[in-house]
């Protein structure tokens, strides 16, 4: 690599982080040399994926922000961090507009976001498409199937990488590097480790590239981990979807208009515990607790049209006892337990998906809290589900400028984190929409200052 | 190019996922328009096809094209789709072949119409006379009389407008269109101005990919803007000749400081310009993105585009030489060219025009009861 042996800095990964990163870095003149693993083809990691990013703004405060982040995450949160992160967010909408990013109204029928996140045209291929270009028009050198092997550290500080092209392996030194290479919930070995072989009926809706090959390399070589092993962002998947890649047309958005049962026809959850977009991604893990990692959403003919339909179409029968034939599962036992959810709805009350209704069920163990309308009317119908795995949250610690910190909580001089690889210190558990975008943009950038800071003052 | 089974089968599998996704709903109407509809039918996906102005933003946001295994190829089904619609509202349908072979077709009738210029204008000033030169008042009747030139022109052209408003009515009908909004102007209004400001061509904001698959560029709506006003040029320089000669009775050829002369020199050169910008984008799109349109849809596209260049190019060669002895042999290839377009304007990509606008017609109405 002739033009390149001695970039100023290295970014791993060529998600949205990592663009990020070589974007704000290539603005501060730095020279950048960015590796991203797959093909052009299929570049962008998770957040090709991806549609929107949460942001304060004038009707989302940054305190309700904070408070909605520390609600899903609970104890273990890195305030600091996650305020940082809410902070900054309210500056990163206008950023992404400098660097090519178009909005879009959002969309019909689609979750109830607008008020918190900003949408962008296309989503996020054609966002990182723009980054892409844009990159490249600043400088930025992008090499395609160059996967890092290894990273080159010793006390504390980072000289270079190994690197495997197309043409063989190269190292390559540079001054600084951000790490911006995700999560580990690809590799299914790894994930085993925490999940058994419940693993096998997981569905990985985004990137089949997130190895975890990088995360693993830092935390072998002392740097502190952080997050949660277990936690990930997963949200009910059809389980009709293929293994990796699925994306957003296999999310099963029905939940709250019905009721959903494991595989032994019994429910297990409250199914109208808070608006949608609250809870949809609380479904991945519920799904992963039940027996073979199976539930189907079950519903009406009377709130068919109601949701956003996904890629397959459901199972149909004109009775409960047909449904359950089709999804293997014992007729006498779902349509007990139909019963019982239309015996325990109150027919009276007012319904409204938009709002926390208060229609809900009496007497109902688990209770279904809002929207409890009786699944009477046939066609009846059902999607079956899976986990769908979208992100995990074991991380990398860093501090405010988005350095790696060691095991003793001292941050390495030159070893920047971004995106997936450092969610972990602000995500250990739950997941409100849009805040991985937030996460990558906002650590993206301050990873590319002071990275490029670092450079140019070395 | 598939069947209409296959094509709507296919339609209807990538629909769903567009349907499931919806991350392109702010680029252009299709996608709007789809989410209103959970089965295609025919009618449905014609109406789609040509509300596709063929941008190709959505295919590069797509993180469902190929090489992922779902391959969603939006702007490859809408082309092949536009393709089929334009030879199912075809009439009378046995003429519909023309379009699988455009090329053929504009040349055929071009060489047909020049041929039987030529009979005329040898019938009435013999072989020797179509080389001699013609000037003064009347020039061009002395080699091809008058009535003749117009009841030819006026035939042809009320036909090939008759048959696309056929056309438009029955692609309107299948559509969904519904008898009162074809009298509702408002729903005019707007569809004219959606269609003559190629609202669409913007790709949501940025321009077509096209023909730089990852820069967008404003440059085709640009040259399809320059082509469109050529065309209006070249009418109204007909209209205004029509003016001069019928109404203030002054016979052609017009001095070069007149209205049909300075008309007809502007949308000759609009469509020259044109065209070839884009003929010249096409070549470089075929090489970039070659999996995007058929060939067909592309053969279908460069026929009109090079017999649209030959219309103007004969037309200002005629006016340029029409004092000179070349004058007649100019003029036949240029009735030729002029017939030629008139006489396969139902059967080509001037079908593109009407179904269009048939379809802009009928989104609106849709968007405005939903």
């Amino acid at each position: 690599m002739p033009n390149v042996n001695t970039p100023d800095l290295l970014v791993i990964g060529g998600g949205n982080a990592g663009l990020c990163a070589a974007l704000t870095a290539a603005d501060r003149g730095a020279r950048v040399l960015l590796l991203e693993k797959t093909s052009a083809a299929w570049r962008g990691g998770n957040s090709k994926y991806t549609r929107n990013i949460r942001v304060a703004g004038p009707e989302y405060t940054e305190d309700e922000f904070l408070a909605d982040l520390v609600a899903v995450t609970g104890e273990g949160i890195d305030r600091e961090l996650a305020a940082l992160a809410v902070d900054r967010s309210r500056g990163a909408a206008e950023w992404m507009e400098a660097h090519g990013a178009r909005w879009q109204p959002p969309f019909r029928g689609t979750l109830q976001l607008a008020r918190t996140n900003r949408f962008f045209l296309g989503g996020g291929k054609a966002l990182l498409n723009v980054y892409y270009d844009r990159a490249v028009r600043a400088g930025v050198e992008v090499r395609y199937r160059a996967e890092v092997a290894s990273l080159r550290l010793a006390n504390g500080r980072f000289s270079a990488v190994e690197v495997d092209l197309p043409q063989g392996r190269r190292e390559v030194s540079a001054r600084a590097v951000v790490v911006a290479s995700g999560g580990f919930e690809s590799n299914l070995e790894w994930l085993r480790r925490y999940w058994g072989g419940a693993v096998d009926n997981y569905l990985i809706r985004g990137t089949s590239a997130n190895d975890g090959r990088l995360l693993r390399q830092l935390l072998d070589a002392g740097a502190m981990e952080r997050g949660n092993p277990r936690g990930f962002h997963a949200v009910a998947c059809d389980a009709r979807s293929p293994r990796y890649e699925g994306g957003i047309v296999t999310r099963i958005d029905s939940v709250p208009f019905g009721i959903v049962v494991n595989r032994e026809g019994r429910r297990f959850a409250d199914e109208g515990e808070d608006l949608w977009p609250k809870r949809y991604a609380t479904w991945g893990r519920l799904i992963a607790l039940e027996p073979d990692q199976l539930a189907f959403s079950v519903f009406d003919s009377r709130v068919r049209e109601r949701f956003i339909p996904p890629l397959f179409p459901p199972y149909e029968a004109d009775s409960i006892e047909g449904l359950a034939g089709q999804m293997k599962v014992d007729p006498a036992a779902l349509a007990a337990t139909v019963q019982a959810f239309n015996g325990a709805v109150d027919p009276d009350l007012p319904y409204d998906i938009a709002r926390l209704d208060g229609c809900g069920t009496r007497g109902l163990q688990p209770p279904k809290s809002n929207w409890a309308l009786p699944i009477d009317r046939p066609p009846f119908f059902a999607y079956p589900m899976r986990p769908g795995i979208t992100f995990t949250y074991l991380a990398v610690g860093v501090d405010r400028t988005a350095r790696v910190l060691d095991g003793s909580g001292q941050p390495l001089e030159n070893v920047f984190a971004a995106g997936e690889v450092m969610a972990g210190n602000i995500l250990l558990n739950g997941y409100v929409g849009g805040v991985g975008l937030t996460i990558g943009t906002v650590f993206g950038q301050i990873a590319g200052e002071e990275a490029a800071a670092y450079a140019r003052a070395g | 190019m598939p069947g209409l089974a296959d094509l709507l089968e296919e339609a209807n599998r990538q629909v769903t996922i567009c349907n499931a996704c919806r991350y392109c709903e702010g680029y252009c109407a299709v996608f709007p328009a789809l989410e209103r509809r959970s089965i295609l039918r025919e009618g449905d996906l014609a109406l789609l096809a040509n509300l596709c102005h063929d941008c190709r933003a959505c295919y590069q946001a797509c993180m469902y094209a190929p090489p992922h295994e779902f391959a969603v190829n939006i702007p490859a089904v809408m082309s092949d789709a536009r393709l089929e619609s334009y030879r199912r509202y075809a009439w009378p349908g046995v003429f519909a072949g023309l379009i699988a072979r455009p090329g053929w077709a504009a040349a055929g009738a071009s060489l047909l119409v020049g041929l039987l210029a030529l009979v005329a204008v040898v019938l009435r000033a013999g072989l020797a006379g179509l080389f001699v030169a013609q000037t003064g008042p009347g020039a061009f009747y002395r080699l091809i009389a008058y009535e003749l030139m117009v009841a030819a022109g006026l035939g042809v052209a009320a036909a090939a407008a008759a048959i696309l408003v056929g056309g438009f009515y029955r692609f309107w009908r299948d559509a969904g269109g519904r008898g009162r909004t074809l009298l509702d102007w408002r729903l005019w209004t707007v569809a004219l101005q959606d269609g003559v400001s190629l609202r669409y061509l913007g790709g949501g904001g940025g321009g077509c990919h096209y023909p730089d698959a990852m820069r967008p560029s404003p440059a085709r709506r640009v040259y399809h803007h320059v082509l469109l006003a050529g065309f209006a040029l070249s009418f109204a320089a007909t209209v205004a000749a029509a003016v001069e000669q019928d109404l203030l009775g002054l016979l052609p050829p017009y001095p070069l400081l007149s209205p049909p002369v300075l008309l007809g020199v502007a949308g000759g050169l609009g469509l020259v310009v044109g065209a070839s910008g884009l003929l010249v984008m096409k070549r470089h799109e075929m090489a970039a993105a070659p999996g995007l349109a058929g060939p067909r849809a592309r053969a279908l596209d460069a026929a009109f585009l090079i017999l649209v260049e030959v219309v103007a190019v004969t037309g200002i060669l005629l006016l340029v030489m029409r004092a000179t002895a070349a004058m007649g042999p100019m003029l036949v290839a240029h009735l030729g060219a002029v017939g030629g377009l008139f006489v396969t304007a139902p059967y080509g990509k001037f079908v593109h025009a009407v179904h269009r606008f048939a379809a802009l017609l009928h989104d609106q109405a849709e968007t405005r009861t939903t």
